[in-house]
This record gives structure tokens, sequence and C-alpha cells, in this order.
């Protein structure tokens, strides 16, 4: 795999200093090479490396969903037949409006839901119509379905790995 | 907050392939048809009216260490009690209180398994409540950013 190849202690620093985020600013790279000490090219080169690695899912800006009025998330679960998921799945996580959707395994007898699909939305309607949608194209494959609505934020921070 | 169209299209169009350049705005402004500088300008303001979370890299938790999503079954009166507590570790960055049974979710990151694991470990050696732990076993969509509408 490629990411053996790639200097572990670099990338360790790497993480740590961008987990805060890129300065808005003509030459954001710069300025995050200036704190590690390496040239801004080699850092452009190792973030390049780590997403191809798959170590970075994408370089971009995350909008605060909540500030901008998408005020309803709901986690969906789904009890879906194992024969279907990874068809059904595939499907689910390619809805626009589905940001997160992972399949986990079921912990019975506490637990048999597998599929989980974060929705959002601007209103409770049109989160209705979401999981309306979902239900739709699961059909005959989805046992059961829950959803939980969040009560609370209690914490939520960037991933914080200690280099 | 109301998002112009202007700063919709661009909101969308960073989300994800920010161009890995030393002049990426200068890149974005190209495709765009855009001035450099109003694309800062409009980000900043953003950023100022808090419509930004984040810029950067989004890590892969997953291959970048390991994790899982947890949750207990509380009871009502002990919810406070038990959230701090499980806020209080570093390993934890997302915990929400949510209408079920299982009332607290929570993940939970770290460097290996090993150190997830201790984490669950404290908690229910603390909190002898039921406790899911939900490690992903495929993601079929994860953190790629979604168009806003």
């Amino acid at each position: 795999m490629t990411e053996l190849k790639l200097d572990q202690a670099l990338i360790k620093k790497v993480i740590s200093a961008t987990q805060n985020g890129l300065p808005i600013c003509e030459r954001p790279y710069q300025r995050i090479a200036e704190q590690l000490g390496i040239g801004e090219d080699e850092l452009i080169e190792l973030m390049q490396k780590m997403l191809s690695a798959g170590l970075i899912r994408r370089v971009g800006l995350v909008p605060n969903h909540y500030a901008l009025g998408y005020r309803f998330n709901l986690m969906t679960v789904w009890d879906v037949a194992d024969q279907s998921i990874l068809a059904l799945g595939e499907k689910v996580g390619q809805l626009d409006f589905v940001s997160h959707c992972y399949q986990r395994p079921r912990q019975e007898p506490d637990w048999h839901y597998n599929l989980f699909a974060m929705v959002h939305g601007r209103d409770e309607q049109e989160v209705e119509q979401q999981v309306a949608q979902i239900k739709q194209l699961l059909g005959d494959a989805c046992r059961a379905m829950t959803q939980l609505n969040s009560l609370k934020i209690l914490k939520k921070t960037g991933l914080r790995i200690r280099s | 907050m109301k998002l112009s169209e202007q700063d919709r299209q661009l909101l969308n169009r960073v989300q994800q392939d920010f161009p890995l350049h030393p002049e990426p705005f200068k890149v974005l402004s190209d495709q765009l048809g855009v001035p450099e500088q109003e694309i800062l300008d409009r980000l900043r303001s953003l950023e100022q009216q808090n419509a930004i979370s984040r810029f950067g890299a989004v890590f892969n938790h997953h291959r970048a260490g390991a994790s899982t999503l947890a949750a207990l079954a509380i009871p009502e009166h002990e919810i406070e009690e038990v959230a701090a507590f499980v806020s209080s570790f570093a390993e934890v960055n997302h915990n929400y209180q949510r209408e079920h049974e299982f009332n607290l979710w929570f993940v939970v990151n770290a460097t290996d398994q090993k150190g997830v694991e201790k984490v669950l470990n404290q908690i229910s050696a603390t909190y002898e409540y039921p406790l899911l732990d939900l490690p992903m076993v495929k993601g079929y969509h994860i953190d790629l950013g979604f168009p806003l509408w």
C-alpha cells in the first residue's frame, strides 16, 4: 500500500498542524509549511499522497449546516437484509441529503439495525420526506427502522490525534 | 442566516476538490470566473458569520487510527453526569444526547484499537449501563460533504 511508504512521523505532524484548519489566505499551504519547517511544495505533495492513499478523505471547506438553517439532522437506522445491504447502502449513500452512510454490526439482542444514514434538512417536514424516500428505496429488504433525534450536542470537535 | 445564491454556489464548489496548489484561490478564481480577492473576502465574511465550521483536510479516522460509534442507555436523571464523564475523554470527539432508549451516542477515536477499548472499558467500569460498540463495517458515503440546496 502507498501509505506505508509515507513518512509516518511527518504525517502525524501534518495532521496535527492542519487539524485546526487552514487559514483563508492567498497561500494557506505556505503558512502551514512554515510552521512545520518544510517546503510549501513538499507539504502539497505529501497531502496529495495522503489523499491518494485515503488518509485524507477530502480537502475543502465544511459549512456550518446548523448556522445555514439546516437545523434538523436525524440519525436514521435501518435493519436491512444482509444479502442486500451492499447494493442498497451504496444507493442510500448517493442521496444528496445523506451526509454519512455506514454499515455497522448488529449487537443482538439490544440492537438489530445495521445501516446508519445521517440526513439533514431545514425543517421537520423536509426531513420526513427524506426518510420516506430512503424507506421506498430500501423496499422489502428493510425489516425495521427507527430514527434518533438529537436532543443536545454535548461535544463536537474535529479529530484530535496527539503527535 | 440566508445564503446568497453566489455564496451558496461558492460553498458547494469548495466543499471538495479544493485545489492542492500553492495559490488555491487563484485556481478557483480561474475556474469560477470570480476575482481571487472577492473569493477570499466572501469566504472570510462567511467565516465571520459562523457559516463555516472548518476549512482544511478531512482526515479518514478509520485509516488514521481506530474509531467506533458507541451508545449508552442511561436513566434520564443521570444523563448529565454520565455525559460529562464521557465528554471528558480527549478521545471522544462527538457526543450527542438522542431520543431513544440508548440516549447517549458518542464517537471514540484513538491511535489504535487498544486506545478505543481502554476508553470504553473505563466508561463501562464507571457506569454499568447497557453499552453498544458499533465500529464501522463499511462506509457508503463518508463525510464527503453534500450540496446545499
